[in-house]
């Protein structure tokens, strides 16, 4: 008999273990390798879940979550994204992670085959592969994925295509027109789309547009969002499933015996968020477009180029004048300027040859981060 | 506000092409934008937030809050006696207020002696000033949106995908 599940121990672990073992106990290093915002939730926000829990709201809720929730998040994302659900086609999750396990789990069968844009954030390989599914990844050298790339991987037993975007690692978004082709193929070939738009409020220059939004794909796209990034509440784990009464019917199965509810606290965080955090978030949004904007310009003056990032907190230079490969740079940088970055081979095709930088840590820590990696380039 | 004086609010330390990366506009924009700000007095000048208890200082200073209430005069209002106020160099602020008092000044002062004379023979002395009500300040929380102690250091994780 086998001890452990075969697929589990076939799975590699997250990242580069070498490397990361170093990182996590590191002290005194400037950290870029951070996906969240430096910013603490907002003081109103904590305070409205202190009353809560004054009142003594700690039950379960409802497998599908607080309705006063749904229907905030419906309206919210009518607002912001002009997708339109009713507060019953929304299911808050433990945040997108589990939005994501449970999406794949609803509709892959043994043998199907996943279309994953790569390089991207490195859950989406792991759960469809748990779920039985091959991922097939498919990258544009550009580092921006085209709907021809996404077609040129269609084989007849594609049943999904996964996006993320913005990005997490590049920041690169994709566009209204691409979009509409993706939606396209995906209603040529009869695929269902993933969305994972948890960074969508962190675009800066251009309008976000949900492929949720393109005509006749409502019941083929299973859209993703949630609190941690724009709303800068991480730890609370919140977020949800916007989808067709049908698909949400068998998912909220998974998430009703693995997760029950998202914990009430984080839900009535989630509300107040909704209700009167934009202005706050607006100010989050800026302060991070200010630092993409000079990481953008500092980077490329010290030859890591890259192209600006179009949103989330990330720039993912090419670090080809180093002529070192993704993981060396790091853990040379880390050994010899203690600076961490991730290397960009981690998130998949595209990404060896950059390293993934967050840019959501203090300015001045940000403009010391630059000047140590000057140092080490001309090291080399 | 514009952009520039906001940046340069929240951290007077920045340079003209910290600012220029930061709002994609030329060094050169940035350094007319700042030396008209500082010519037309919207920078009126820059200086460091201290908590000065840090400063262990032999004699702590007294800070207090005096309501001043006040005959305003006939076609010069408040402003011909706050004036007279403000120029005392004890006086830090001063604020015409809504309510039931009309003048708020902020007084330094040594001691509470100090600003207890000063009251008594400077302020209520005044011509029009009918009345006075000193509070003294026991201690400071936050300042100018500052917080006064320090917050305890975020522990976020050095590696998060």
């Amino acid at each position: 008999m086998l001890r452990f599940n075969n697929r589990i121990e076939q799975m590699p672990p997250s990242g580069i273990r070498k490397f990361f073992d170093l990182v996590i106990d590191a002290k005194d290093i400037i950290s870029l390798g951070v996906g969240e915002p430096d910013f603490v939730t907002p003081w109103h926000v904590r305070e409205r879940v202190f009353f809560s829990l004054e009142q003594g709201r700690t039950s379960y809720t409802s497998n599908w979550g607080l309705m006063e929730l749904r229907k905030a998040t419906a309206q919210y994302l009518k607002d912001r994204f002009a997708v339109t659900y009713s507060g019953d086609e929304i299911m808050i999750t433990v945040g997108v992670s589990e939005a994501v396990d449970i999406a794949l789990r609803t509709i892959l069968n043994e043998g199907d085959e996943v279309i994953l844009p790569e390089p991207t954030y490195v859950c989406y390989k792991p759960l469809a592969e748990l779920a039985g599914a091959k991922a097939v990844a498919v990258s544009n050298p550009s580092l921006k994925i085209t709907a021809d790339d996404i077609e040129k991987a269609v084989t007849p037993k594609s049943k999904v295509i996964i996006l993320s975007y913005p990005s997490n690692p590049t920041g690169y978004t994709i566009d209204r027109a691409e979009i509409e082709k993706i939606a396209e193929i995906a209603r040529k070939h009869d695929l269902w789309v993933i969305s994972d738009e948890i960074y969508a409020e962190l675009t800066y220059e251009k309008e976000h547009f949900s492929i949720a939004a393109a005509p006749g794909m409502k019941d083929r796209v299973i859209l993703m969002n949630g609190f941690s990034k724009a709303f800068a509440m991480t730890g609370w784990r919140l977020g949800y499933i916007a989808a067709s009464d049908d698909f949400l019917a068998q998912a909220v199965k998974i998430h009703q015996y693995a997760a029950l509810c998202a914990p009430i606290m984080a839900q009535y965080a989630a509300i107040e968020s909704l209700q009167r955090g934009m202005p706050e978030m607006e100010e989050m949004k800026k302060s991070y477009w200010r630092r993409r904007n000079y990481m953008h310009e500092a980077l490329n003056k010290i030859g890591m180029t890259v192209e600006r990032p179009e949103g989330a907190f990330y720039i993912f230079p090419s670090i080809e004048c180093s002529k070192l490969s993704s993981e060396e740079f790091a853990l040379g940088l880390l050994e010899k300027q203690r600076v961490a970055v991730i290397p960009g081979d981690v998130f998949g095709l595209g990404g060896e040859g950059r390293v993934r930088i967050c840019y959501a840590i203090d300015f001045e820590l940000l403009k010391e981060s630059v000047a140590r990696m000057d140092k080490f380039i001309k090291s080399l | 506000m514009n952009e520039i004086a906001e940046l340069l609010q929240k951290d007077a330390r920045l340079t003209p092409e910290d600012i220029a990366s930061m709002l994609n506009k030329t060094v050169a924009e940035v350094r007319d934008k700042i030396r008209q700000m500082e010519d037309d007095g919207t920078i009126i000048k820059y200086c460091a937030v201290i908590n000065e208890e840090k400063l262990h200082k032999q004699k702590d200073k007294v800070v207090a809050f005096i309501e001043i209430q006040v005959q305003p005069e006939r076609e010069k209002g408040f402003d011909a006696l706050a004036e007279r106020i403000y120029q005392f160099p004890q006086v830090t602020s001063l604020y015409l207020m809504s309510g039931r008092y009309d003048l708020l000044a902020v007084v330094e002062g040594d001691n509470l002696k100090d600003v207890a004379f000063f009251v008594s023979d400077k302020l209520s002395t005044l011509d029009n000033v009918k009345g006075t009500t000193t509070h003294f300040l026991l201690k400071k929380y936050k300042e100018n949106g500052t917080m006064l102690f320090k917050q305890s250091k975020l522990e976020r994780l050095n590696v998060a995908l």
